[in-house]
């Protein structure tokens, strides 16, 4: 467990030196940050006076450095627009965004997981063949689409549902929270749906393979030799072998989903991280940008080691203590 | 009455090219406290009997006619629901692989229990302590400590007897073992198969036990039913039926099988089976395969191996000295003399595989030294010297079903070795050295255009040999060629070895766990055990006179077969 960790930390330390080489190269070829920091009426001198002041000038590598010793102590620059720490920013939108992913995440564990395990159980039911067809259209609808869509009927035709922003929210101990009003709550809806819209697809046809596979096995034959019933075969046995591919999979795409929620909320208008992000780049806002690159990649290599080790606690023959 | 009865069973597979009926008409049946090994080879429909008794074919297979009785009482046409009641708890069953019936994210105590408490009235507590003495019966130790493990801690064996514990369980009147010994190593097969006679005399209960292997047959069952195709050729006492089978398959089965008591030169009468094609001659001395550019002047032996060691990390660490090994080979030394075949011998994990690997050059050892013809193959640093080494000394894996490229065609899967050790100057000239490859082997030149998932396990295996000869070899190093193979197919090949190597005057490395097999072939034995090689003898004095203890046990084990045979041959 511990050389596991160590291992760990350190793979994940080369992956985010990468990551801020990448993120911060783009620094320099994002247009002018003065352009947007100073009104018109600033002269060429000042500008000049206070490019040097900012460091702009300074060579690449003195620029770079300067940054990774910040970054060390957690300061990833002040971002341009808000005049805030570009870190404090991310985190402050960042609670937006974990609820929207938890909310998809909701939507597609319930969802796929049930209809996976259904289409493998009656492979030839009717039922089954318009899961497959329907799943097979999501994976081919670009998520905007879903989302103008899903406002257009719920929104503008039905009324049921607002349309974009978070709507109220309520402060629990420092986090802004959406769930524990009906107002917040009934904002998430859409969001979620469309965000869950693009893995859903995807997760039905993973737990749909992994459970054909599981239930053609040996294991799942001898249990019915052994007289135990149907739903105890499908629901403990071969159910639970079809989770590990699952969480794997899983874990992996939660990461993704916290890292691209870009368009979600950029057509609900949800102020998370992802619009965030789409703001700045429009303000040539480069500390916050290069900032967010660096957000992600973490995100990533956190979610990643979860998952690992949540893996190994499921599953008995993985030893994340010794041997691979 | 008996304790089953079947009846006329008719087993029918419809598919869109017709129906196929893998078992035809089929009657026999089990007494209590009666073994009956129902043998036959892969695809004659033994295994899809037991199956069908306890309605679990898989699709699209039905029972088309006929009737099964479980003491006077109908059990073929149940509902669903009825048939539940009758497995586990009136059939047990025990399947092939120990290592796949297990579910691996369940304890064995979860495993055990669930079963009891499925098919039994008792209390969770009961079942519990019901599963501990089942384990104590079965054999394994500690069962308090094993009981909460997972199946990936126990060993094949132990599996297996975990497998026959769940299959006891619930008391059942009739077992149905389908090849309960086939994955095991032979001193484990042995113990499993006490194991089940045993029990089946102390339960009184039924045994039906599917299986390929006459030694087996020969030595647990107390009636034995052949099956050829579908149809039940012959059925009666064991001993009656080995001795003086009615039927020629039954007869040519028989002669199949490896004499553990004596070496032949060939297995005599294998014919009966439809694969063996015609060996096409060809004339050795003008014929490509003959004209080898190696001149052998190197007069010591072919192949010697010095003091070679090869260990694998089994715990890995940042620390040294807390990294764990397992020594896959200890300080192996023999040597191989040209045109002789040395058969290496051994139990899985013994280290038989990872020596040949080493010869080949696949793996590098730690420690050691491989000679070939005089040439320290460990010193050859670049992969550019190691190729006209690697021409002449070629593998023939296990299994034939993974060791070809599905995407090849034969053709090209024979002529590819050719054209990269560019040991032929034209086209034409390698489309008729494979087409002679392919008729000598048996296949025929027509198998080139079809691709290898076409061809039966023992056609697979000729057309690995095929390979292996097409860059014309001096060593051939075969590993376990034959396991995969039912014991007709087997003979066969191995004839067609041997025949190989009379011509070619091959030399061969010739690996398996099979001792009977190994005595045949053999003209030396290596006896390898946990990486060490204990002992080598010539073929006749290590089976008549073994000299280390542990190779006395292994020549102890082996199935006896003998006594039957020399009235056949008459």
């Amino acid at each position: 467990m511990f050389t596991f960790l160590i291992k760990r930390l350190f793979q994940a330390l080369v992956v985010m030196f990468v990551i801020s080489l990448v993120a911060f190269s783009i620094q320099d070829n994002l247009g002018d940050p003065l352009r947007e920091l100073v009104g018109q009426s600033v002269s060429e001198d000042e500008r000049q006076a206070l490019r040097d002041e900012l460091g702009l000038n300074d060579p690449y590598m003195t620029k770079y450095s300067r940054f990774l010793v910040n970054a060390l102590q957690g300061d990833l620059g002040t971002s341009y627009f808000f005049k805030r720490p570009a870190a404090e920013v991310i985190f402050d939108k960042l609670q937006a965004t974990l609820e929207l992913v938890f909310g998809a995440a909701v939507i597609i564990v319930f969802v796929s997981i049930p209809l996976g395990v259904y289409s493998a159980i009656h492979p030839k039911s009717a039922i089954t063949k318009l899961i497959m067809a329907v799943s097979s259209i999501g994976i081919s609808v670009p998520v905007f689409l879903t989302a103008i869509m899903l406002m257009y009927i719920f929104s503008i035709e039905l009324n049921w549902l607002p349309s974009y922003g978070r709507g109220e929210t309520v402060n629990v101990m420092g986090w802004e929270t959406g769930f524990l009003t009906m107002d917040g709550f009934l904002h998430l809806i859409l969001p979620s749906i469309s965000l869950a819209s693009i893995m859903l697809p995807l997760f039905i046809r993973l737990v749909r393979s992994e459970m054909l596979e599981a239930l053609s096995s040996e294991y799942v034959k001898f249990a019915k030799a052994k007289g135990l019933s149907l739903n105890k075969i499908y629901y403990v046995h071969a159910l639970k072998n079809t989770m590990l591919p699952v969480i794997t999979v899983g874990g992996v795409q939660i990461g993704t989903m916290i890292a691209y929620t870009i368009l979600t909320e950029t057509v609900f208008q949800w102020p998370g991280t992802g619009f965030l992000f789409l703001e700045a780049i429009n303000r040539v806002d480069t500390p916050l940008i290069t900032a967010y690159v660096i957000f992600v990649g973490l995100i990533f290599v956190v979610t990643n080691t979860i998952v690992d080790l949540l893996y190994g606690f499921v599953n008995p023959t993985v030893n994340i203590t010794g041997k691979g | 009455m008996s304790l089953l009865e079947v009846k006329n069973l008719r087993i029918e597979y419809p598919s869109r090219h017709g129906v196929h009926a893998a078992v035809k008409s089929l009657s026999f049946s089990i007494e209590r406290g009666e073994i009956v090994g129902v043998v036959g080879e892969s695809g004659a429909g033994k295994s899809t009997v037991g199956n069908a008794i306890i309605d679990l074919l898989s699709p699209p297979g039905v029972i088309a006619s006929g009737e099964v009785f479980l003491e006077g009482q109908k059990i073929s046409g149940l509902t669903p629901q009825e048939m539940r009641s009758v497995r586990g708890s009136k059939i047990g069953f025990i399947f092939q692989d120990p290592m796949t019936s297990l579910n691996p994210l369940f304890t064995i105590e979860q495993q055990m229990t669930e079963t009891i408490l499925a098919n039994l009235n008792v209390s969770k507590k009961e079942a519990v302590s019901r599963s501990l003495s089942l384990m104590e019966q079965v054999g394994i130790p500690e069962p308090e400590l094993r009981i909460k493990q997972y199946p990936h801690q126990f060993s094949g064996g132990m599996r297996q007897r975990v497998v026959i514990a769940i299959a006891l369980s619930c008391e059942p009147d009739l077992i149905i073992a389908d090849e309960p010994t086939t994955a095991l190593d032979v001193s484990i097969q042995d113990q499993i198969l006490t194991l089940i006679r045993d029990l089946c005399i102390k339960k009184n209960v039924g045994c039906m036990l599917v299986t390929h292997d006459m030694g087996v047959v020969s030595n647990v069952t107390d009636k034995i039913a052949v099956m050829y195709r579908g149809d039940l050729v012959e059925f009666g006492p064991t001993k009656q039926v080995l001795s003086d089978p009615d039927h020629d398959y039954t007869r040519s089965l028989i002669s199949a099988v490896p004499r553990s008591d004596i070496k032949l030169d060939r297995f005599p009468l294998v014919s009966y089976i439809e694969e063996a094609v015609e060996m096409k001659q060809i004339d050795i001395k003008n014929h490509w395969l003959g004209q080898s550019e190696d001149q052998r002047e190197f007069t010591g032996p072919l192949l010697s191996v010095d003091d070679v060691s090869l260990r694998f990390v089994t715990k890995d660490s940042f620390f040294e000295s807390k990294r764990e090994y397992v020594q896959a080979s200890n300080k192996v030394s023999f040597e191989i003399n040209e045109g002789e075949t040395f058969g290496l011998v051994g139990e899985s994990g013994s280290g038989k595989s990872t020596i040949a690997r080493i010869i080949a050059g696949l793996y590098a050892p730690n420690e050691g030294k491989i000679t070939f013809e005089g040439i320290d193959l460990t010193a050859l640093k670049s992969e550019k010297e190691r190729r006209p080494i690697r021409r002449q000394m070629q593998m023939v894996f296990q299994n034939p079903y993974t060791s070809m490229n599905p995407r090849m065609k034969v053709y090209d899967i024979i002529s590819e070795p050719i054209r990269f050790h560019k040991l032929a100057s034209s086209e034409t000239e390698i489309r008729q050295i494979v087409h002679d490859l392919l008729d000598h082997v048996g296949l025929g030149r027509m198998a080139g255009v079809k691709y290898p998932h076409e061809f039966s396990g023992g056609q697979r295996q000729r057309i690995s040999i095929a390979r292996a000869l097409a860059t014309r070899p001096r060593l051939l190093i075969c590993d376990e060629p034959t396991s995969a193979l039912d014991v007709s197919v087997q003979a066969q090949i191995l004839n067609l070895l041997k025949d190989l190597q009379d011509e070619l005057n091959l030399t061969m490395l010739f690996i398996s766990h099979d001792l009977p097999v190994i005595r045949q072939i053999s003209d030396r034995v290596g006896v390898m055990q946990k990486g060490k090689l204990l002992e080598v003898a010539p073929t006749e004095e290590l089976f008549t006179n073994p000299q280390h203890e542990y190779s006395k046990h292994l020549v102890s084990l082996m199935p006896e077969f003998k006594g039957l045979r020399d009235k056949l041959a008459s």
